[in-house]
């Protein structure tokens, strides 16, 4: 028998790659799972203001959102193409996503800002600020890590050193994780741009 | 391939300094299981001194051994170094060693992964020690840790815990946190990828089992504590306020994330000595396992439910009746999967040829100081008992019953069992039973009387007692226990390096055996199986020695 066996066809045996990038998936929702909860937990709890009613601002956030979300499905057409073979596109479906990352990357930047130097809200002001800024600047430093790992893959491309047999899979699996960072998102707005902001 | 390995001349120049160059770069997961289980077994050691500390300390009352915040370092240290730097790295360790080699692989599916994960562990260790000499920080106040091993807020505040030796708690722990995550994806990926032909998951050794359900506990636990912890640091280093109840921060908040994470983390302890055991008494019973997809469906069941019992640690915070009421059900259900396991070896034990050799003795020892530990973890159950007796000796005692009893006999057991395998040396059967009668003699006198100084009232983690509360005799009889065990501990440790060069030769299979790893040679070669067996029931090797009579097909 030589070293490299076929997988054999009695039992399920999924790829190791994808085991590996779910079970990553899974933790990293679990840690997400626990500033959530912190959040839900202290909504309209704390000593003093700024409240979430006063300073949030709903409608910059549902179109940085909707960047966010727009970028999951070039990333999918992005892998689709490195699949078929087309690179050209691929790398143009890349330099999309990455760039609708950026804007949401851009639009946290502009919020921020506004919350800090306008309202005086930060880390330390109150429960609110404690918990607004390490829920969602946790997720934004994952999506930085996304668009990294992104850059990454199209610095390859340009380079011409992506095959797409060898490729197309390890390129789907970080495109898993940009999904999940999409999906947090969700999750994370609903918490603090639905549920948070209720009267 | 194996011309290469041979050279005389160039094993004869390989140095001490090569040889442990050859240990730290290695990416071999026997080389890290064995490495998991050594420094493990140091941490292991280190956390028994500490304790040793403790019980002079409360040898009688009013006793100044140890200085109160001196007490508080030790125990905190004891119970941290227990549970991340002990428990954990060695099963985890052994999970190492025995997977690829059980489901028939030639590595774990990330072996480079695993490397990273094991020296995160050690550093991670390594800077929860550092707290010693680093703890104090630019106040000049600290030195270890000294707020529990559940760290409870708002003692870990800044204005309760100044200098950085709470820091150090937090780093450490999410480092080989870090450590621990890396290891469960490898096991994951490894039981479910790259098992052998004909290796189906209802004929995967049962050890393999439940370290694929502890995986599967600790991508789901240890993410919660690390989020938790980072809230706390966020808490000390930049002055956020989860857990700061002057600006409405709760204190609870920390007790159930740290909580949702610390009853799993028990099961983290327990399965894989669930998963020993399930591979050591069929073999020295010389009957298959009794009841598999029972046992399966059992440690399953346990880790779902083990999710949902937390707040049992939580009775006495003040916590709403109907939710106590909830916990203590889902806590009683929990004992059922428990109790069929118990069972289930029993059941594999009766009517058996008993060989009673060392690693089955402890075994046994596992059997009946686990099930009074389980025991005395049902009472624990019943809320207003727990309101009576939460935070006393009683629960130290019962929590020793399950991990001393419990998790650190399975430990035992597994060394002597798998001993063989990764030294190609038997361990001194004598010196084991010797070992074994003294630890279990010892482990009863320090851990019984602990149950009757806790009944009387006596708090945990006091450092000294009036001497007027009936507590004496009792401490004093704890105490005494310590050296046995420590002799006990000792004997072992001496077996093991003593046999590495005076051993029994053992020969592939010296137990009669019939899971893949006795079917390679001891130690095993670097890629463990000269052709990738294929096997067609889940005792391959009973099928290999007595093919008249192949183990029947469970459909």
């Amino acid at each position: 028998m030589s070293l490299a066996t076929a997988a054999p066809a009695d039992s399920w045996r999924p790829g190791r790659g994808k085991v590996g990038m779910a079970c990553l998936i899974a933790m990293e929702s679990f840690f997400f799972a626990g500033f959530i909860i912190a959040y839900l937990f202290y909504i309209g709890k704390g000593a003093t203001g700024p409240w979430p009613r006063e300073v949030l601002e709903v409608k910059p956030v549902l179109v940085n959102s909707a960047a966010l979300i727009a970028s999951s499905f070039t990333v999918i057409a992005s892998v689709k193409a490195l699949g078929r073979g087309h690179l050209a596109a691929m790398r143009w479906w890349l330099v999309l996503t990455i760039l609708l990352g950026a804007w949401f990357i851009w639009g946290t930047w502009v919020e921020w800002r506004g919350l800090i130097w306008e309202h005086g809200l930060t880390l330390r002001t109150n429960l609110f600020g404690t918990t607004f800024y390490s829920l969602v600047g946790f997720h934004a430093f994952h999506v930085i890590v996304g668009l990294l790992a992104l850059s990454t893959i199209l610095g390859l491309g340009v380079m011409g050193r992506l095959r797409p047999a060898r490729d197309t899979l390890r390129f789907e699996l970080v495109s898993w994780y940009w999904h999940f960072v999409d999906v947090v998102w969700v999750f994370v707005f609903t918490t603090v741009y639905i549920v948070g902001l209720r009267p | 391939m194996s011309t290469l390995h041979a050279q005389p001349e160039s094993v004869a120049r390989e140095g001490l300094m090569e040889r442990l160059h050859g240990w730290a770069i290695t990416v071999d997961h026997k080389r890290l299981g064995i490495m998991y289980i050594l420094s493990g077994l140091v941490f292991f050691v280190v956390a028994g001194l500490e304790a040793t500390a403790m019980r002079m300390q409360l040898i009688r009352p009013l006793n100044d051994f140890l200085t109160p915040q001196g007490f508080n370092q030790m125990f905190t240290m004891h119970g941290t170094t227990m549970v991340f730097l002990v428990g954990m790295p060695v099963l985890l360790g052994f999970g190492n060693f025995l997977i690829p080699l059980m489901i028939g692989a030639r590595d774990m599916a990330f072996p480079r992964l695993n490397a990273f994960g094991f020296w995160l562990f050690l550093f991670g260790g390594a800077l929860l020690y550092f707290s010693w000499l680093g703890g104090d920080g630019l106040y000049g106040a600290g030195g270890a840790p000294d707020v529990g091993w559940f760290a409870y807020s708002p003692l870990t505040s800044k204005t309760f815990s100044r200098g950085n030796s709470t820091d150090y708690w937090i780093l450490g722990i999410m480092v080989s946190g870090f450590g621990s995550m890396t290891t469960a994806i490898n096991f994951l990926a490894t039981i479910l990828c790259m098992r052998c032909p004909g290796m189906t998951l209802m004929r995967l050794p049962l050890m393999a089992w439940m370290m694929l359900v502890v995986a599967v506990l600790v991508i789901t636990a240890i993410p919660v504590l690390t989020a938790a912890q980072v809230m706390l640091l966020l808490d000390r280093s930049l002055g956020a306020h989860f857990f700061d109840p002057q600006q409405e921060g709760s204190a609870v908040l920390w007790q159930h994330l740290f909580w949702f994470f610390g009853h799993p983390e028990v099961y983290i302890l327990i399965l894989p000595a669930f998963g020993f055991l399930s591979e050591i008494v069929p073999v020295f019973s010389r009957k298959v396992i009794f009841g598999y997809p029972l046992m399966v469906a059992a440690t399953v069941a346990i880790a779902f439910i083990s999710l949902g019992v937390w707040v049992h640690h939580m009775f006495v915070v003040g916590l709403p009746p109907w939710m106590n009421a909830l916990f203590a059900a889902s806590t009683f259900l929990i004992s059922v999967p428990t109790g069929i396991k118990i069972f289930n070896w029993l059941g594999t034990m009766w009517g058996g040829r008993i060989r009673f050799d060392t690693p089955m003795l402890f075994c046994t020892g596992f059997l009946a100081m686990f099930l009074i530990g389980g025991l005395t973890g049902i009472m624990l159950a019943v809320v207003p008992f727990t309101t009576q007796l939460s935070d006393s000796y009683f629960v130290v005692g019962h929590f020793h019953y399950v991990l001393f009893g419990g998790t650190v006999f399975g430990i035992f057991a597994a060394i002597f069992y798998w001993y063989p395998k990764a030294t190609g040396r038997m361990l001194d059967e004598r010196l084991g039973k010797w070992a074994f009668w003294i630890l279990l003699i010892g482990f009863n006198v320090v851990f019984l009387p602990m149950h009757f100084s806790g009944l009387l009232g006596m708090p945990r983690r006091i450092y000294t007692y009036q001497p007027d509360r009936g507590w004496e005799i009792w401490n004093l009889i704890t105490t005494l226990g310590v050296p046995i065990q420590i002799l006990g501990v000792a004997l072992i440790v001496w077996n093991m390096v003593r046999s590495l060069g005076k051993g029994r030769v053992a020969g592939d299979d010296p137990w009669d055996a019939w899971t893949l790893e006795w079917a390679t040679s001891s130690p095993p070669p670097e890629w463990n199986f000269d052709r990738i067996p294929t096997v067609t029931s889940a005792r391959p090797l009973w099928d290999r020695k007595n093919p008249h009579d192949p183990d029947e097909e469970q459909p």
